[in-house]
């Protein structure tokens, strides 16, 4: 995947690769394939995403739509969403799936842990107050159990306050019982999923080949 | 009479020797038999009894002893009693297991049983033919590593897997093979007699990995998941593979002369074995979990189907001469989804017992001959072979792992690294059933005792060697490792979470991997297949078992506790301890009452979906739903001894349950257990799995398990009396259980608007954690006084209510109670 050559054409992909750390070819794929979402615009809007089929059965489409237009995903200091997004943006998006690479100090590997943690972390936090309070908990779990139909909201309701709790527990010990854990911070947040191995796990193997045409 | 009494006296002197030496250090073992040998003289009998015809009397006999009628059972009695009581030696010195894996412990007592059967020139009993080891032995041990197999792990690397097991297995068989034919033309070494096929297929045998020992290791210092399962899964159709090539060249070897036509023949035979071999068994894990799907009304022999049908489905196979491993594996990973679904809870456990009784007594019984075998069976040793089937072997598996994960690097998300290389290399041990196929090989092998003792030379040589060095080096090179332990509601959510983006993000890209296959066959399955083979087929995601296993735990001791609390007294001790660490795992008294709803909906069909790994030797640790029952028996004991109680006391107990909010009631409950004595017969089990799950789940439980012992005084008398109400709710409704809950719910929910209120409204009031419980209680004590009437904890419902604790509402139990 290493092998960087260029490609004839296509100046800004050198510029993009350094941003992203996609190969060329991998970058020429995903044009492509932005290319044949936007209708060969130079924008991607909601609607282009949302009428992918194959996402159609997603429980969590939404939110995954939503992720490609939060500016907090395009550079961690911005805050705020978009209508459209150019193919730079898309692009920086999706390289928050990157696999991490072969070898990588511990530092490297904690900065893309972090990366990783932060995209799912605004996935929840749809207000971007910092928190992820027990409203946006549940309306996620609500999402993600939308699709298992004879579970009601009420299931969906009490699987996120139990999981409310946990993170309260873990993450502050004790309470006393007039305490109030008024959401989960990112720290918390990092804490709550520290042996979850998500570096490995959140991680696409984006193909060098064209499958575009396949589909 | 004389032969029995010596027999059965030979064995109780065999097994106290053996209980005797092996809970002492392993170093002290090879010093004793030599005095062991001298006390057992009157062994001689055992194995010899054909030599003692019992008389014929023309007259009726008054007492008469029909030995060789008996024989070949009581022998295979005698000789599976006495490995399992090896096995049971092994775990009174637990660290023994530890350092030393078990399969060396195991050959070790085959050795000296061995050894003591060689000193007095007695024979091994000819049961281990070539039959015997594919009908029998065989069949359990590869339904046991298939049964078992981490479903989900397994199929997001099965690439790497197959790729392993497969062109692992022909690259090990053929490098050694062909090495070992170079090394016969060297005359020096005098063994220029055998030819190529021969070579072929020993090298066959020995490539056939058992990593029995080495997954052990990697269980317990939890190294990364794709090692481990890629380790998993090649010991499993490296097995299939092996025989179907030992198959093969047992015939090759048998031609004089093989045509170039043979190669390809043997190619595409190679094909139609293995995938023949998948097709029946998944034929046959399909009707074994349609057939699941009725058994409702005939819970005794459930488990029963899961063995005929997975036997059915090797035998099948066998018949047809296509691999029967594979047909057994895919029949055991098809199915288990769904029977386990269908059949009972009860049933499922003894499944899961039953299959990993048969696996690991037949891998014992092999290791154990193989000890056994090594000191009395004639050897031809031709040091010069052996040593160098020794190099080759170690150093093809390094080159195929060096060579294959290059290869299949550039196709994982998540390459292997050196050390991942390392481990898959040298976690290459030969096993039983390496062992089993030399020793069954055909007799027209001409050198087949070399080839039996180069075998037995490269299995105690890796398991002794690699098995015993395996553990410190892993360690020491730190290989990637996982924590695998993460039993929590918000991981749960959270990888699902990232499952489903990341399957979202590849739609957008218009890529797929096998989250993208994931989602397909989910969906088919949810559509179709379980439609079809589950009776019950309400789609449940694993978010929601999880919780309800978590659920369940809770539920349970808190049922426990009303078992526990009465004898124990609780100690400066804890009071100490509590103030020492604030740190409990917690569920607020008000989504207790949601957890209440949804085990009173949902008790029925509690699953745990994926069996964590699991080794040979161990179930999975998955008892906790079954124990409940037992639990609850002894807490009814319980609750009837102690007679009445002071009703006068709950309300003031009630307040502890909703005290300390961060509190859960488990990590409050939990030290009760531990002191407790009375019912230990029913709780010695159930015990063991819940403070197993309780370390695991965090440190946190583990410490405040000891500190929250202070409120326990006063909730005793709450909880006896739930105990009594339990069995009077029993009583009275036995089986209408929906239409109490519906009931129980709505008037609940004018009881609990307390417990809710603490949940969500925000409150400023943040003292941070207190570390003086006591203070804690005292407040709140005082802050609920003025409104006793809602006593805003669930646990003390049943007080109020019999019907109320839907926990107990289940039909099933009643017939029990008596």
């Amino acid at each position: 995947m290493g092998a960087l050559q260029s490609i004839p054409g296509h100046p800004e992909y050198s510029d993009l690769s350094d941003k992203t750390g996609f190969s060329f070819e991998q970058i020429s794929v995903l044009h492509k394939r932005f290319k044949q979402l936007s209708h060969n615009e130079d924008t991607l809007h909601r609607d282009d995403l949302s009428a992918i089929p194959d996402l159609s059965c997603n429980p969590i489409r939404a939110q995954i739509i939503e992720a490609f237009f939060d500016q907090r995903n395009f550079s961690p200091s911005e805050e705020g969403t978009v209508e459209e997004i150019r193919f730079e943006e898309f692009l920086v998006v999706m390289s928050h799936f990157r696999p991490p690479r072969h070898s990588m100090s511990e530092e490297q590997r904690e900065s893309v842990r972090k990366d990783k943690l932060r995209f799912l972390f605004n996935m929840h936090d749809t207000d971007n107050d910092g928190t992820i309070t027990l409203q946006e908990y549940r309306h996620v779990v609500e999402e993600l159990l939308s699709r298992s139909g004879a579970l009601g909201k009420e299931t969906a309701k009490s699987i996120a306050d139990a999981a409310m709790l946990e993170v309260a527990s873990i993450s502050v010990g004790h309470m006393e019982p007039d305490e109030f854990y008024e959401g989960i911070t990112f720290e918390h947040f990092l804490k709550l999923l520290s042996g979850f191995d998500i570096e490995h796990k959140m991680s696409i193997r984006f193909l060098n080949v064209d499958t575009t045409l396949c589909k | 009479m004389d032969i029995r009494f010596s027999t059965s006296a030979a064995f109780l002197l065999f097994v106290c020797c053996l209980l005797s030496q092996t809970p002492g250090s392993n170093g002290e073992v090879p010093p004793k038999p030599a005095g062991s040998v001298t006390i057992l003289p009157p062994i001689k009998p055992i194995d010899g009894p054909q030599a003692y015809p019992e008389a014929e009397k023309a007259s009726l006999p008054v007492f008469t002893m029909d030995y060789p009628r008996i024989q070949i059972p009581f022998e295979v009695t005698l000789w599976v009693l006495l490995a399992s009581f090896a096995k049971i030696g092994f775990h009174v010195y637990h660290k023994i297991t530890v350092w030393v894996p078990e399969s060396c412990l195991l050959i070790s007592i085959g050795l000296i049983v061995g050894a003591i059967m060689h000193s007095v020139h007695e024979e091994p009993p000819a049961v281990l033919t070539s039959n015997v080891f594919f009908l029998y032995m065989l069949p359990p041990i590869v339904l046991d590593s298939g049964y078992f197999m981490p479903t989900r792990p397994f199929f997001e690397n099965i690439g790497t897997v197959l790729w392993f097991a497969v062109v692992g297995t022909l690259w090990n068989s053929i490098g050694i093979g062909m090495s070992l034919f170079a090394i016969c033309q060297i005359e020096a070494f005098g063994v220029q007699d055998i030819n190529l096929q021969e070579n072929l297929l020993f090298a066959t045998i020995i490539s056939a990995v058992d990593p029995v020992a080495v997954l052990n290791v990697f269980e317990d210092v939890s190294v990364n998941e794709q090692l481990y399962i890629v380790v998993f899964g090649e010991c499993l159709f490296n097995d299939a593979v092996t025989v179907v090539l030992y198959n093969m060249f047992t015939f090759v070897a048998d031609m004089p002369v093989v045509e170039p036509v043979d190669v390809f023949l043997g190619v595409a035979r190679f094909f139609v074995v293995g995938i023949g071999g998948m097709a029946f068994g998944i034929l046959f894990g399909f009707v074994s979990a349609f057939t699941t799907r009725f058994t409702s009304k005939v819970r005794e022999i459930e488990p029963l189907f899961i063995f005929m049908y997975s036997y059915l489905a090797y035998l099948v196979a066998e018949l047809f001469a296509i691999s029967s491993i594979m047909a057994i594996v895919t029949c055991s990973l098809t199915m288990k989804y769904y029977v386990e679904e269908n059949v009972s809870q009860r049933s499922c456990t003894t499944i899961r017992h039953v299959v990993k009784m048969l696996g690991s007594i037949s891998e014992t019984l092999i290791f154990f001959f193989l000890g056994v075998v090594t000191i009395t069976t004639e050897h031809e040793f031709n040091w010069g072979y052996i040593l160098f089937t020794l190099l080759f072997a170690f150093v093809w598996r390094g080159l195929g792992v060096l060579v294959l994960t290059q290869i299949i690097n550039p196709f994982r998300t998540i390459p292997f690294n050196l050390k991942d290389q390392f481990g898959l290399a040298y976690g290459g041990l030969r096993g039983a059933v390496s062992f089993a196929l030399a020793f069954t090989l055909p007799d027209n092998i001409g050198r087949k005792q070399l080839f039996i003792t180069a075998t037995i030379a490269i299995i105690l040589f890796t398991v002794f060697l690699q098995g015993i060095s395996i553990r410190p080096l892993i360690e020491f090179i730190n290989v990637r490792r996982t924590n695998r332990n993460l039993e929590t509601i918000n991981v749960e959510v959270h990888c699902r979470l990232m499952e489903h983006t990341v399957a979202g993000i590849e739609d957008l890209c218009g890529q797929w991997s096998h989250f993208y296959w994931k989602d397909k066959f989910l969906k088919f399955n949810t559509r179709i297949l379980r439609k079809i083979l589950i009776r019950d087929s309400r789609a449940e995601s694993s978010i929601v078992a999880l919780y309800k296993k978590l659920e369940l735990q809770n539920a349970m001791e808190i049922l426990d506790t009303v078992a526990g609390d009465i004898s124990a007294a609780p100690s400066i001790v804890s009071l100490y301890d509590e103030k020492k660490n604030p740190k409990p795992k917690a569920y607020l008294a008000g989504d207790l009452r949601n957890m209440h709803d949804i085990l009173s909906k949902n008790m029925y069909n509690i699953r745990q979906r994926t069996v964590a790994f699991t080794s040979k030797y161990s179930l999975p640790n998955d008892r906790h739903t079954k124990e409940i029952l037992i639990r609850r028996h002894a807490s009814i004991r319980r609750s009837l001894r102690p007679g009445s109680f002071q009703n006068s006391n709950v309300s003031k107990s009630q307040k502890y349950y909703s005290l300390p909010a961060g509190q859960s009631l488990e990590s409050r409950f939990s030290p009760r257990r531990l002191t407790q004595t009375d019912d230990r017969e029913t709780m010695s089990e159930a015990a063991y799995p819940i403070t197993n799950w309780r370390s695991r789940s965090s440190q946190p439980t583990r410490s405040s398990s000891s500190r929250a012992m202070m409120p326990l005084k006063r909730l005793d008398t709450l909880k006896e009396a739930v105990s009594v109400d339990m069995l009077n709710e029993n009583k009275e409704d036995s089986g209408s259980r929906a239409g109490t809950t519906r009931s129980n719910s709505s008037s609940r929910d004018s009881r609990l608007p307390a417990p809710r209120r603490q949940l969500s409204p925000p409150r400023e009031e943040d003292n941070g954690f207190s570390d003086n419980l006591i203070n804690v209680h005292h407040e709140a004590e005082e802050e609920d006084h003025p409104s006793p009437s809602p006593p805003p904890a669930w646990a003390a419902e049943p007080r109020d209510n019999a019907n109320r604790n839907p926990l107990l509402r289940r039909p099933q139990w009643n017939p029990k109670k008596t």
